[in-house]
């Protein structure tokens, strides 16, 4: 059995003809924990999630997911497993009732419980206006919460979310994350896949997904400090002359403007790398305020994903 | 017991969607009725009132006769005399008559003489069902001419000889049943299950413990049932207005239409396991759908068929089921001494049963 790891893979990797849309994935994620999956669209994110559930034959390598083995055996992991899909796949021309209680019918929850089970994921799912209400005509935060019910209703002990705030407000989202955290204290792994930042933040551990391939792994904080850049923040009057400015510079990896401010990368074995940027500013004549700063998700993540990029190119 | 209460599931939650689906419960009924009353009314391979011209150079006695008898038969409508039999070409070219009728003026002197035809038939032979019936007239079994020459006047009778009360919807609604159950079972199955697919809902219920068995049959139950209704409707309607005979036992008949039923759903469930959208498996249903309608025996007689095209039809469900309502119906037949039908039905259901049953995963890929 794999003890302490609710999904463990080796090699992992799924070909789509000549695209390798996932290539070769080693991922270990700890029970009760929310694990974060960051990348871009098509970094592989969803087709990771569905070669773990068994929806996808991988082209190589293996995972164990719940102590059962895949490929081959998805069958006996499905009661295990809750599935939340991208795009909304409940059934609209049925109610909020409805479809929860033909969840609870194909899980075979016990009969017995089962209405009080319903009730409770109502009552906690915000959704008691919309019980009676075809889900096609709700709002996107309450499809979202009504499909997240459904995952949950048979007390899986693993949930797979496939970019599952896509589609709703900043408020529903921020609820949404309470829902998981509350779900994860029950014990409950959760494998999230996102492309907003601070989503990824509140992940326990996350890997970064680009083009397939895993660049980084950890939890925020570690990956944080191992960006292997010094992260330099510039306050200038004119950050477009500022970024032209830092463009010539070629211990500079990389600038990102964020409305007044520019974040500058380094590498790390740059000596004074605060000095590097003055000059470059002064000799440009650019007026601008320098400091270093701790680097943010959204700094780890250019710093990864800068290689694949330059492969690209 | 966990696989039969996950199938009811899948059933209750298709029924619950098919009763808030209006036009789909519409069709359930309305397609049964429309096609009914339309071919019931218009298909008629009882043809009458053909538009007829006639030059008659004889003029005679005789000729005159011949004319009144040509007109009492009710197959001609005559329209116009004219005064030449190149007249009547014409009329026929210009699609002023269907029929056109050459009386040589020598006519009374033919008619005695067994070697030379007495009468002249010109016939519109780019609509077959005309020069078949132009072929009833002269009442001979000889290959198609459309200036086919007739022979003996007193063939010209054949009329009430060949039953004028024959009433095609008769022979069409046994068929009709076939053809509609055919539309309607295999476009319900194939787009409800397609239709999943589009929706995401398939991708959700793969990753519950729900088998493809279950899914797949518990998705087809509410149709066996609809089939059923239908098929009383059809039944109902054919009795009230077509006065269609119900010979043989109504139970035989539902038992052949299970075996139908079973037999285009199967074929449905393969449709959706091909189609991606449900544009594609209407598409598919429309393929098996004219031949079932051409090749079937419904419209054209299945003997006079190309072997060919005879092969093709016994590999399609409708041919065996129309033998079946037929002979059920109509000759009071009991559905024992059909089995080769049934037969034929078990076998397509198992073949595509095991077809659809290996094309479908519960993968995406």
């Amino acid at each position: 059995m794999t003890g302490n790891y609710a999904i463990e893979s080796r090699g992992l990797s799924k070909h789509f003809g000549d695209l390798k849309a996932v290539s070769e994935l080693d991922l270990k994620v700890p029970r009760g924990q929310i694990y974060g999956f960051l990348g871009p669209n098509g970094s592989g994110k969803s087709t990771t999630i569905r070669m773990l559930c068994g929806l996808l034959t991988p082209t190589e390598g293996s995972a164990t997911v719940l102590g059962t083995e895949i490929p081959g055996h998805a069958r006996y992991l499905k009661p295990k497993i809750g599935y939340m899909t991208q795009k909304f796949s409940l059934f609209g021309d049925m109610t909020v009732f409805e479809n929860l209680q033909f969840m609870a019918e194909i899980y075979s929850f016990p009969k017995v419980s089962r209405n009080a089970r319903i009730d409770e994921l109502i009552e906690k799912y915000d959704l008691v206006d919309q019980r009676r209400q075809l889900a096609a005509t709700m709002s996107g935060g309450q499809k979202q919460r009504l499909a997240l019910a459904c995952a949950v209703l048979h007390h899986p002990e693993l949930l797979l979310l496939d970019e599952p705030t896509s589609a709703v407000d900043p408020q529903s989202r921020r609820d949404f994350w309470a829902n998981l955290f509350r779900l994860a204290e029950g014990g409950t792994t959760i494998l999230v896949s996102t492309h907003y930042m601070d989503e990824a933040e509140r992940c326990h551990r996350l890997a970064i997904l680009d083009h397939g391939v895993k660049v980084a792994d950890g939890t925020p904080l570690q990956l944080q400090a191992n960006t292997g850049m010094h992260i330099i923040e510039v306050l200038a009057d004119d950050p477009y002359r500022a970024q032209e400015a830092l463009d010539d510079g070629d211990a500079i990896a990389s600038v990102t403007q964020l409305g007044m401010r520019l974040r500058v990368l380094i590498p790390v074995q740059v000596e004074d790398p605060l000095g590097k940027v003055k000059g470059l500013l002064d000799s440009h004549g650019v007026q601008a305020e320098v400091r270093v700063t701790t680097a943010s998700l959204e700094d780890v993540f250019v710093a990864v994903t800068m290689g694949t990029e330059g492969q690209d190119a | 017991m966990k696989s039969l209460s996950r199938l009811l599931a899948i059933t209750k939650k298709e029924v619950r969607q098919l009763s808030r689906d209006r036009l789909t419960f519409g069709m359930i009924v309305g397609i049964p009725v429309m096609q009914m009353l339309l071919f019931g009314y218009a298909i008629n391979t009882d043809v009458r009132n053909l538009r007829t011209a006639i030059s008659d150079q004889a003029d005679t006695h005789l000729s005159r006769q011949f004319i009144a008898e040509l007109r009492e038969t009710q197959v001609v409508d005559i329209v116009a005399y004219v005064a030449t039999p190149a007249a009547l070409e014409e009329q026929l070219r210009m699609g002023e008559v269907s029929v056109g009728v050459a009386i040589p003026a020598d006519f009374d002197r033919r008619v005695i003489d067994p070697e030379r035809p007495a009468v002249h038939l010109l016939v519109d032979g780019s609509d077959p069902t005309i020069s078949n019936v132009a072929n009833q007239l002269r009442n001979m079994p000889i290959a198609f001419d459309t200036s086919a020459p007739m022979r003996r006047i007193h063939n010209i009778e054949v009329r009430p000889s060949y039953n004028p009360e024959r009433r095609t919807p008769v022979n069409i609604i046994p068929g009709l049943m076939g053809v509609i159950l055919t539309l309607t079972m295999m476009l319900f199955t194939a787009v409800a299950i397609v239709r999943e697919r589009e929706r995401g809902n398939l991708e959700l219920l793969i990753n519950t413990p729900v088998s493809s068995a279950e899914l797949m049959i518990g998705k087809v139950l509410p149709y066996i049932v609809i089939g059923m209704i239908q098929l009383a409707l059809i039944l109902v309607v054919g009795d009230v207005l077509f006065q269609v005979p119900m010979r043989g036992s109504v139970l035989d008949l539902y038992l052949a239409s299970g075996a139908f039923i079973a037999a285009n759903l199967s074929l449905g469930l393969v449709i959706s396991t091909v189609a991606k959208t449900q544009f594609q498996a209407m598409q598919m249903t429309f393929f098996v759908l004219m031949p079932s309608i051409l090749l079937s025996g419904f419209v054209f007689p299945f003997d006079g068929m190309p072997k060919f095209a005879q092969y093709l039809g016994e590999m399609l469900p409708v041919t065996h089921y129309i033998r079946l309502t037929r002979g059920i119906m109509l000759r009071d037949a009991a559905l024992i001494e059909l089995y080769p039908e049934l037969i034929a039905l078990g076998i397509f259901t198992l073949l595509a049963m095991t077809g659809a049953a290996l094309r479908f995963t519960k993968r995406l890929d």
